[in-house]
């Protein structure tokens, strides 16, 4: 995406104006950290999605810090259990503000193919953490992630800083 | 509470670190928690249970056809092989037979999968150790496999393409150009994987003498697959209770006596040549005839119990069905290979460093959804 | 070693067990009080060396609980089946075997914690995949959870 800004020529060089909204979302999209979190299959496509192939670094997701406390987003691929609900609380308190989660697959969105029938299936994860955005799939493509990263930069771009959050679109 | 739990019991001068279930290295949520001495490990004690998704008993209440999908989600990186194993298990509770063509294509398949899991293996055990070069170098000839499948079967990970009685579909016309063209890219890239980790200095001193296990300790934890060939045990299900065709192709079980680190990555690495070579015995030689043997809408198993074994790229799957003479089965067990290796992960790793243990559980080749299924 | 002579062998050991040969491995039926004994035999003779336990599972027939050992033996390439009986549903115990094969270990932990079966003399007898202080043992028939949605 190109610099939000607008450039004034003056005598010696130029004067760049811009709204300190924009550019603070512009720095924050294009480079969100996500944390290495894979419980089951969507970790395999996750893992697709960060070699040679579907690169998303092109996008600033570069780094996959190990740790939550230097991570700006998880991306929860794989089911998740009524054991495994409370380490993802927890995982989740413990990044720092501001924070985003991208629910990757059947299983996040509602339990997935372990719906019915099952007794240890938390029947989707925005039970247990607020959500941003869903990709459905079982697994989902990683061009189907790297689809959502965009969808989720979007969303970003439309936050404001400096009183309430607009609408996308308005 | 404490953090660490109430049954937590020291010595003078041990301490408890707990590792995982989110951790870069563990191939998935497994919590392990070490008693350590220093850098020396004591005692490790794993904790299951973060992806037990009751595969077991959601079975119970679908039908024959339905169940396979399920198996697909357990051991993901051998998916076509555990679905698989569940058609043979069901073909034999109705006693009939897949036709020539689809055992056949289930053998090449089987073959492709297992390649493109080694591949993968092969690049996260690098990464586990601290090279990030043969991640990249794996998924790149794993992608080529992964276009291979899309084709035929519809998905790239989860491909459901094994139906009791032979497979769903026919090949895609594609296919068998496809496969030779990607087979001569691999072949080409061996010395690559050699250059690159296996004859590495810092690679060798990480895995040789690291995590040792006598043949008997082996075989009496239940290992099976390469973990166990790597102690010098032969255990190949393929050679041992033959299925699908696999009698008639020419292929070396790969044997290795050292049974530490270094002898469990040379077995894999063998097992992608012979797998390799058994695709380009079959890969022309594909009988014409029936994708699939004629089968009742509603399959119902006699009263009895059967069982089937697979070899995985991990081990010998075990699928054993219980049946009153319903449409569902009355109560299914999966003998995962998985599991019994990871039983066996405290032995191999007693007495070693940390840093050690990485290496042990990347030689291993664990894939926790298939232990807990 | 075919089925006819280890069912000749073994009928001299213990003259108490019955056979099954409907499936497809030769199954044992004893009694949960002679496991010990007979899994002991069927491991260390030379005879039988049944090294490799494969899969240890339990069956709820609602009536009775019925615990499965398949074993195979590498040197003689042979599986068989053994089974063991269990008439209390309320309170089901056997013995443990896992100083025989160490497999065990982890498999009758699974089975505690998914049908209840205590096991004698185990080591570490907890329960394994699901959380401590579940309530109920999920794989029997009779197995209620208001949270399960059932088609």
């Amino acid at each position: 995406m190109i610099f939000p800004a607008q450039l004034h020529q003056t005598a010696d060089g130029g004067i760049v104006v811009s709204k300190l909204d924009e550019m603070i979302n512009w720095a924050r999209s294009n480079s969100l950290w996500p944390l290495v979190f894979g419980t089951s299959c969507c970790a395999i496509e996750m893992m697709s999605a960060a070699d040679a192939k579907y690169d998303w670094s092109r996008f600033g997701f570069e780094v996959a810090r190990a740790t939550p406390r230097q991570a700006d987003l998880i991306i929860v691929a794989g089911t998740i259990v009524m054991k495994m609900a409370p380490v993802l609380k927890r995982l989740y308190d413990q990044m720092p503000d501001p924070k985003y989660v991208i629910a990757m697959g059947a299983c996040t969105i509602s339990g997935g193919p372990f719906f019915y029938n099952t007794y240890s299936v938390v029947k989707g994860v925005d039970h247990i953490i607020p959500v941003d955005v869903y990709i459905p799939g079982c697994p989902p493509r990683p061009e189907a992630l790297l689809h959502a990263m965009i969808t989720l930069q979007e969303k970003i771009k439309h936050e404001t800083y400096f009183g309430k959050t607009k609408e996308p679109g308005k | 509470m404490s953090l660490l739990g109430e049954d937590i019991v020291t010595e003078e001068g041990e301490f408890v670190i707990n590792i995982g279930p989110q951790h870069p290295s563990t191939h998935g949520v497994l919590h392990l928690k070490v008693w350590l001495d220093g850098e020396t490990i004591k005692k490790v004690q794993p904790h299951l249970g973060y992806i037990h998704r009751s595969i077991e008993k959601m079975s119970e209440s679908l039908s024959y056809r339905n169940f396979i999908y399920a198996t697909s989600r357990m051991d993901y990186l051998s998916a076509h092989i555990n679905n698989q194993a569940c058609a043979l298990c069901v073909e034999k509770g109705l006693q009939i037979e897949a036709p020539p063509r689809a055992q056949v294509i289930r053998v090449l398949m089987a073959e492709l999968t297992r390649l493109s899991s080694h591949q993968l293996w092969w690049g996260c055990t690098g990464l586990d150790l601290g090279a990030v070069t043969p991640f990249f170098y794996a998924f790149r000839e794993r992608e080529l496999i992964m276009e291979i499948m899309e084709e035929s079967c519809g998905a790239r990970l989860t491909q459901n393409y094994s139906v009791p009685g032979g497979v769903m579909y026919d090949i895609h016309p594609n296919f068998q150009k496809r496969t030779k063209d990607v087979l001569k890219q691999i072949k080409a890239k061996y010395q690559e994987y050699e250059d690159v980790l296996t004859g590495n200095v810092i690679f060798e001193q990480r895995t040789k003498g690291v995590g040792y296990i006598s043949p008997e300790d082996a075989v009496s934890f239940g290992c099976t697959g390469p973990t166990l060939r790597g102690s010098g045990v032969s255990c190949d299900v393929r050679k041992w209770f033959p299925y699908d065709g696999y009698d008639k192709v020419q292929f070396d079980e790969v044997l290795q006596t050292g049974g530490d680190c270094y002898a469990r990555y040379m077995v894999r690495i063998g097992e992608m040549k012979q797998s390799v070579s058994i695709i380009e015995q079959l890969i022309d030689n594909i009988p014409d005839g029936d994708f699939q043997a004629k089968t009742k809408m509603v399959l119902k198993l006699p009263k009895g119990e059967f069982y089937q074994r697979v070899e995985t790229a991990r081990g010998e799957l075990g699928v054993y069905i219980v049946s009153d003479g319903a449409a569902s089965p009355y109560r299914i067990k999966y003998r995962s290979p998985n599991f019994s290796n990871l039983s066996a992960l405290e032995h191999m790793a007693v007495g070693s460093k940390i840093g050690d243990l990485v290496a042990i559980m990347a030689t291993i080749d664990l894939v926790i959804p298939d232990v807990d299924r | 070693m075919t089925n006819e002579e280890i069912k000749q062998s073994v009928s001299a050991l213990f003259p108490g067990v019955t056979y099954d040969e409907t499936g497809e491995f030769l199954t044992i039926l004893i009694s949960p009080a002679e496991l010990r004994p007979v899994m002991k035999a069927l491991r260390f003779n030379k005879e039988y060396n049944f090294d490799f336990l494969f899969c240890l599972t339990c069956i709820d027939w609602k009536t009775h609980l019925m615990m499965v050992y398949h074993l195979l033996s590498r040197k003689h390439k042979h599986n068989i089946v053994v089974k063991a009986k269990i008439a209390d549903i309320v309170n089901p115990e056997i013995e443990t075997i896992c100083d025989i094969w160490q497999t065990a270990n982890f498999h009758e932990r699974e089975v505690y914690d998914l049908f209840g079966v205590k096991f004698i003399n185990h080591p570490d007898m907890r329960r394994l995949l699901l959380d401590e202080n579940w309530d109920g043992y999920p794989l029997r028939k009779n197995y209620v959870d208001e949270n399960m949605i059932s088609i």
